[in-house]
């Protein structure tokens, strides 16, 4: 087994993630596509360390990993308050500037 | 710099759990409930954790069940059990072709992803037997204390930053007074005295109560035998989970027919009765 597979396993997950971001509706799916996506990126980081022998890249992930954790936080407490004011979780229904 | 060799251990891990992970993910695209996506997401993060260890990242590995699995999709599934598990997703498109373009995007992507990682001239793995000679957290921290020192310092104020931002965004302020049980009850006695007839200063009537249902979704039989719909709790008749009354066939079925033996349920005259009141 070569190594490029788990950056092949990698890209497979960060489409899939950009994908369902596209593709769903409900705010709390399309925020999962983000966190796949930045997993996916961090398998990445990973499997470079490995290939270059090089710790740094680990470093760089776990910073990723901080910064998806407070990112979390926000987001999902934006999509409670957006919940809260307009009744619905759905990305289409907060179109209040449209018209 | 030697080269690294992977194990065929390494190679039957990765096969069995990459189809397992890519299935996972496919949840994210094809799976109808929300609950259900998140524990498939938790399995892929569960997942990754295994690939992180095994790509001899046994501190982010383990930072990764930690950080992903226990706290950011538990949290997720805290929202959605907030948000309502039930909110279903509408399946009308607001721009028309969105989805087939979205899913030709990812599969451009994926092709394209692909392509370069297979065809880039990338050097042979090292491996981290050096870098991680005195265990991979030490490793992990000396560079993360030494070159990364600053850095490491500012995702303490976004931490807290964060901390703060959630709290300020979920914060309500309450805009009127509160109306509790007692206010509740002073306004239904105001609307009854001012002549309200459709107000109810009692509780509603209770649901009905059958040995072989469960009771709070039968509905309550008023005096003409038809069912009371109000006895029904709202959340249960929202959900379209109330029963109906069982039909004279099916207590028939039970052994015991409507009508026969000491008294009927359903008083002759009663339902004529009721519409010369409700006249």
């Amino acid at each position: 087994m070569s190594i490029l597979n788990y950056l092949v396993l990698s890209g497979i997950l960060f489409a899939i993630g950009g994908t369902a971001v596209l593709v769903r509706r409900n705010a709390i799916v399309a925020f999962m596509g983000v966190e796949l996506m930045l997993n996916a990126a961090n398998l990445t980081l990973v499997t470079f360390a490995r290939m270059h022998g090089d710790l740094t890249g680990q470093v760089i992930a776990f910073f990723v990993m901080v910064v998806a954790a407070a990112e979390v936080v926000i987001g999902l407490a934006i999509i409670v308050s957006i919940f809260r004011t307009r009744g619905s979780a759905s990305l289409d229904d907060a179109s209040l500037l449209k018209s | 710099m030697t080269e690294m060799t992977i194990s065929s251990g390494e190679a039957v891990l990765f096969w069995i759990l990459a189809p397992l992970m890519v299935m996972g993910a496919l949840g994210l695209l094809f799976a109808r409930r929300t609950v259900h996506i998140a524990v498939a997401v938790a399995g892929v993060m569960v997942g990754l954790a295994v690939m992180y260890i095994a790509n001899e990242a046994t501190f982010l590995g383990v930072a990764q069940v930690v950080v992903y699995t226990g706290a950011v999709m538990m949290l997720f599934v805290f929202v959605i059990m907030l948000i309502g598990v039930d909110s279903t997703e509408s399946l009308k498109e607001t721009l028309t072709g969105q989805r087939w373009l979205a899913a030709l995007a990812g599969v451009g992507l994926l092709v394209l992803m692909g392509a370069i990682t297979t065809r880039a001239a990338l050097p042979a793995p090292v491996g981290l037997a050096e870098a991680n000679a005195d265990t991979n957290a030490v490793g992990v921290a000396r560079i993360l204390f030494s070159d990364f020192i600053f850095p490491f310092e500012l995702t303490g104020a976004l931490l807290i930053t964060a901390a703060v931002g959630a709290l300020s965004l979920t914060h309500r302020v309450r805009l009127g007074a509160k109306f509790g049980q007692k206010e509740m009850a002073a306004a239904k006695l105001k609307a009854y005295g001012a002549g309200a007839s459709s107000t109810l200063i009692t509780n509603r009537p209770n649901p009905g109560v059958y040995a072989r249902h469960n009771s709070a979704d039968m509905p309550a039989v008023d005096a003409a035998g038809e069912p009371v719909e109000a006895s029904i709790t709202t959340v249960l008749r929202i959900r379209g989970q109330e029963s109906n009354l069982p039909s004279a066939e099916e207590l028939a079925d039970a052994g015991r027919p409507y009508g026969q033996g000491e008294e009927p349920a359903a008083v002759p005259g009663a339902a004529d009765e009721r519409k010369e009141l409700e006249q």
